[in-house]
């Protein structure tokens, strides 16, 4: 069923995740409702703990909630079956981890066109993609190399790369910057900035500032649920003169 | 500004009002935007009148008399290699935040996590602009470095914040 009343490419309801049971029951994601529009740039920020992971992971696909509802551009997944939901997040999202999750035997091309194989397009399309998407990230000169000779940076444009290989409606990423240091997270801050501005649509969970400061939306999360949300808009480089005592 | 930062950019060489304003532009990227114009002038003026500058008279008659050549008196050059010296340092006022969120749980006016939350969407609002302005700078220059001061604080603020809000939820949960 599809919902035409709204532009929501991601819409969750009443989200929640439960481990264990009696006096060991944790409530990791507890009664999320979340909707994000086409081209929006969501930015969840907590402390570690506080079940942003775990949302992303409901919201993806890559587990399913105890209760509530997850829509992907107009329909609802959290209920399909295995095979249906493995298209989903093969087709319609793209992830970025921490890690990076390469595959190490992998070049750098060949983990970004894999995607693209597995949901069936031709290796020479496949291929034709994964190069231009690498140029996209700034990797061009790099397609040919395995990721155990490109720095941590440059493995983290590789895996962002790899998330935009079928065009996916969403890409999420969780804490994306939180292995690398600081000049390799400006970059990786720049490319988000590039994929915003391009208008594809982004959730990021995380706990660095940096990052949830490029998003046009704010959520802050305790305790499995959301506290806090704001959109970032307006100012100018005008204001900072204050924070540096140059106010005139 | 301090007068001082005026008086430590003619150290260089006497100057026009306006050669020393385009050195602060350079050194400040887009963050000199914030100055007011006349700000230099009117330093330049008080500088003059406490004896730590002079003027230098115009070289040529047909040189506009706006556009004096300003330059350090021995007294500016002694301020100056004392300012050097100085280890001051901007204090962020920590304990008024600190002591807000105290006093509003303290009286019952406000719940502390709201106020964090709210420091914290102002900060992370100054954060984006500040980011923005980085990454539109290229690399190396003086701007940039400035900028990436400004980013790294911010930051440090962000995460005490976070401090803030930890150990308010922990006191909430245990009352």
């Amino acid at each position: 069923m599809r919902d035409t009343a709204d532009t929501a490419v991601l819409r969750a309801r009443g989200l929640r995740k439960e481990y264990g049971t009696g006096e060991g029951l944790v409530r990791a994601v507890d009664g999320v409702d979340l909707d994000v529009a086409a081209g929006e740039t969501v930015a969840v920020m907590g402390p570690s703990g506080c079940g942003k992971s775990t949302l992303l992971h409901l919201l993806g696909g890559l587990d399913r909630p105890s209760s509530g509802e997850v829509w992907l551009g107009g329909r609802r997944i959290d209920q399909i079956g295995e095979r249906a939901l493995a298209r989903v997040r093969r087709t319609d999202v793209g992830i970025v981890f921490q890690a990076f999750h390469l595959m190490d035997e992998l070049t750098a091309v060949e983990n970004v066109e894999l995607p693209a194989l597995l949901a069936g397009r031709s290796p020479s399309v496949a291929r034709r993609q994964a190069a231009s998407l690498l140029e996209r990230v700034g990797l061009a000169d790099r397609a040919g190399f395995l990721p155990s000779a490109l720095s941590g940076g440059q493995r983290q444009r590789v895996a962002i790369a790899r998330a935009l290989s079928n065009e996916p409606l969403i890409v999420f990423a969780d804490e994306p910057t939180g292995n690398l240091d600081s000049a390799a997270t400006v970059d990786v801050l720049r490319l988000f900035d590039s994929l915003r501005v391009a208008g594809q649509t982004l959730v990021i969970v995380t706990h660095d500032a940096r990052i949830a400061a490029t998003a046009d939306r704010l959520i802050s999360m305790r305790d499995g649920a959301f506290v806090d949300e704001t959109r970032l808009t307006g100012g100018s480089t005008g204001q900072l003169g204050a924070l540096v005592g140059l106010e005139g | 500004m301090q007068q001082e930062v005026v008086l430590a950019m003619l150290a260089k060489e006497p100057s026009h009002g306006y050669q020393l304003r385009e050195r602060l532009r350079q050194a400040l990227g887009p963050l000199g935007d914030a100055m007011n114009a006349g700000h230099v002038y009117v330093t330049l003026t008080r500088l003059e009148r406490a004896g730590l500058v002079a003027a230098e008279p115009p070289t040529a008659a047909r040189e506009r008399p706006d556009r004096k050549t300003y330059g350090l008196t021995p007294a500016g050059q002694q301020r100056v290699a004392e300012w050097l010296a100085e280890v001051s340092w901007p204090k962020p006022d920590l304990a008024e935040f600190h002591l807000k969120l105290i006093a509003a749980a303290a009286a019952g006016l406000a719940d502390p996590l709201t106020i964090v939350d709210t420091q914290r969407r102002e900060l992370l609002r100054r954060l984006r602009d500040a980011q923005r302005a980085a990454m539109a700078e290229p690399d190396g220059t003086d701007a940039a470095l400035l900028l990436e001061g400004i980013v790294l604080r911010l930051q440090a603020d962000l995460r005490w914040l976070e401090a803030c809000e930890q150990s308010w939820n922990g006191r909430g949960s245990r009352s």
